[in-house]
């Protein structure tokens, strides 16, 4: 699996992300800066870490979503590349339309870092099939604007089309129908407010993060 | 020399989405004593200086593009 890691200005999640592709696949990812035009050839993965891109100027995502890589990554992923966003990451992929709706400042106006119960509602797409549906994982969230609006037809459209990946199972930020994770509509993009890196061994204190990536290394080998 | 051609454009939440910062500042303007405050919506506002003869739809591609997230987001220009 070639993997590449997005780096914003801002970003603070990028080598979370990469030490937990590496560690998993054991193949280290290529960093690529957000100014590239670009991205390196034959990439299977492409991961948009969490952080502050571009100091969340205007708002959470926008700046990055507008980036010069991103035309890159939106190009890939209509493609059929793999596209994981992960926090910050979730806000550039609705800024930049791959996936619809917004995420809007917490509803507690707090920002909210702990570990937080996640409802696994798709266990059949790339990156959520060594879960099962219905099982209840813990992964920590930490952001401000993870509070997922979007209108009644498209909200109803995720859910009859099988593309919200995870419900929290506890009250968290205010999102729509408790939303913490969504697929695009082809499945090979998700975009989800909690850090599934942030939990891939024993020494993060859980590794229910860590299937997340063994199921995209085994979709795509 | 005359003053460079300027564009408000004022960005507000749809009605309908939910506006957690206007919220706090209702509570916040009761705390303080004043009465009879209702809804209370926060928005931002975007001041662009332009090259004469720009035109009202170039501003509201910039608009449409980047200064606002219409998923969410109204937005208004007031230009000469």
């Amino acid at each position: 699996m070639k993997a590449a890691v997005i780096v914003f200005p801002g970003s603070n999640c990028d080598r979370d992300l990469a030490d937990a592709i590496t560690k998993v696949t054991g193949t280290a990812p290529q960093m690529v800066w957000h100014a590239e035009p670009t991205l390196p050839e034959g990439l299977d993965f492409i991961g948009i870490p969490g952080g502050f891109s571009y100091g969340d100027y205007l708002r959470s995502g926008a700046m990055a979503a507008r980036s010069p890589v991103m035309q890159a990554v939106v190009q890939a992923a209509g493609e059929g590349r793999t596209v994981l966003g992960i926090c910050n990451g979730f806000q550039v992929l609705t800024e930049t339309g791959l996936l619809p709706g917004a995420l809007m400042r917490n509803a507690g106006l707090n920002f909210v870092c702990r570990e937080v119960r996640l409802e696994v509602v798709n266990s059949q797409s790339i990156f959520t099939s060594r879960y099962a549906a219905g099982e209840t994982v813990t992964i920590p969230v930490a952001h401000h604007d993870g509070n997922y609006f979007a209108d009644e037809d498209t909200l109803n459209r995720l859910e009859g089309e099988g593309r919200v990946a995870f419900r929290y199972a506890e009250p968290v930020n205010g999102s729509a129908r408790a939303i913490a994770g969504i697929l695009n509509d082809t499945g090979n993009v998700l975009g989800m407010m909690p850090h599934p890196e942030r939990l891939i061994e024993d020494a993060q204190g859980g590794t229910d993060g860590r299937r997340m990536f063994e199921a995209v290394q085994a979709a795509l080998g | 020399m005359a003053a460079p051609m300027k564009a408000t454009v004022t960005v507000t939440l749809k009605n309908g989405v939910l506006d957690p910062q206007g919220r706090a500042i209702e509570s916040a303007l009761k705390g303080l004593g004043f009465e009879g405050v209702g809804d209370v919506r926060a928005g931002k506002i975007v001041e662009l200086e332009l090259a004469d003869g720009t035109s009202r739809e170039t501003v509201e591609a910039m608009a449409r593009q980047l200064l606002a997230n219409t998923v969410i987001e109204n937005f208004r220009i007031e230009m000469p």
